[in-house]
């Protein structure tokens, strides 16, 4: 009965009659309906109401369930112990919450969050914190492969090392990478921050459209369009914060970090190209 | 040529894009559109210049600084001052009744607190979307 109510709702939003035509939304602001700092639809939670729960016997679906079924009940704080490296735990989150992950997770963990706050005491696996819109995730070992894919804002930080493909197709937001990252990080980034404090695999930054990447190890070799840029008192300043914020400062400060930026050459947005290539054709 | 770089840091007027500016290359004035971002997307925030309700937004959310709000600027559609809103993937403008600010950080700090106002409020399209799509 729910999925025909929500059916009716999209049909009378027009969501199955409207033309793709990419960007068609345009409005203008009206504040006379103001809300709060949470969305309309967030659950209203409570940082100093705290709970505990041991999925050691839960499927992920199970977990996850259970996790919505106490914000609902106000508990803005929840300890999970006994993850076993399951996968896609905590995903979908769009409210303010503390996780406290007591172990390592699978892959996918913390998928399309926006808001919470995570710590994993552990290690996780493939494709962390994929998607994530806002929020925080700090974990404190090594991470797998596509740390942060597809990443759009938030802080997402490895305390340890990453895998390759770190922050591939990322689209704003920071990641920050204690140890060394591997191969093709930063590959496609679009916009947002990576920090690796160690070294980078081979062509880091490749095919990068725009974004930053600063690192402060060796850097195997750079991907295409991945130049040099120049390191400013606002990068240093801002790299400073954000690595006191996470205690991750190295002793001999930022001076020493290397900063990466788009060659800015793959750009091609116009809309002349797709019939210009027609007649070359 | 296609790919002729446009880096929205060379921009020094703040009002470029408000003055009609924006198709200034070769490749611009051919194919009558501007190419790329009308704003330097990799333009840190400067804290000092941190709004009260921002800092309320930061404390309510628990985190320790602006968070996914330091991608948020302010940017120019259609020669209007404008944010990007993730949410409808779609422009909304600043209402001409408002004063701009001189400087870009200052004017990305406004963004960002009308941003936040506006995907808050009850009216904003994605609670309308929320309850049509929600699964659980």
């Amino acid at each position: 009965m729910e999925s025909v109510d929500q059916e009716s709702i999209s049909h009378e939003m027009g969501m199955h009659t409207q033309s793709l035509r990419g960007r068609d939304i345009k409005t203008m602001f009206s504040l006379e309906n103001e809300g709060g700092y949470a969305y309309a639809f967030a659950k209203d939670v409570d940082f100093n109401k705290r709970t505990e729960i041991d999925i050691e016997n839960m499927t992920a679906t199970e977990c996850n369930t259970k996790i919505r079924s106490l914000m609902d009940e106000g508990y803005g704080t929840i300890v999970i112990k006994n993850p076993g490296a399951k996968h896609s735990i905590i995903v979908g989150i769009l409210n303010k919450m503390n996780f406290i992950v007591e172990g390592s997770l699978g892959y996918f963990g913390c998928g399309l969050l926006d808001g919470p706050t995570v710590r994993i005491s552990g290690r996780v696996g493939w494709s962390f914190a994929e998607n994530m819109m806002a929020g925080v995730c700090v974990v404190e070992k090594n991470a797998g492969s596509t740390f942060g894919a597809a990443l759009r804002g938030g802080d997402l930080v490895c305390k340890g090392s990453v895998g390759s493909r770190t922050g591939i197709d990322q689209k704003g937001g920071t990641i920050l990478v204690g140890g060394d990252t591997g191969a093709f990080s930063g590959f496609m980034m679009q916009r947002g921050r990576m920090v690796v404090c160690g070294n980078a695999g081979k062509n880091l930054g490749d095919s990068m459209y725009d974004g930053t990447i600063f690192v402060g190890g060796e850097i195997q070799d750079l991907g295409v369009d991945a130049v040099p840029g120049e390191l400013t008192d606002l990068d240093k300043a801002w790299l400073t914060r954000k690595l006191t914020q996470y205690e991750m400062m190295p002793s001999k400060g930022v001076d020493h970090f290397t900063k990466i930026v788009a060659g800015k050459q793959l750009w091609s947005y116009d809309n002349l190209e797709p019939s210009e290539k027609k007649l070359v054709l | 040529m296609a790919g002729t770089s446009y880096k929205g840091a060379d921009i020094e007027d703040v009002d470029h894009f408000i003055k009609g500016g924006g198709i200034d290359s070769e490749r611009e004035q051919i194919i009558g559109q501007h190419i790329g971002y009308r704003y330097d997307v990799n333009l840190l925030p400067d804290y000092e210049k941190l709004t009260p309700f921002l800092k309320g937004y930061i404390e309510f959310m628990g985190w320790d600084d602006l968070n996914w709000l330091e991608d948020v600027h302010m940017g120019y559609d259609d020669g209007k001052a404008a944010v990007f809103d993730r949410n409808i993937n779609g422009w909304v403008a600043i209402p001409e009744s408002y004063d701009l600010p001189d400087n870009q950080q200052d004017r990305d700090m406004m963004a960002r607190e009308l941003l936040i106002k506006f995907q808050m409020s009850p009216d904003h399209p994605m609670v309308q979307l929320n309850k049509a799509y929600r699964k659980f």
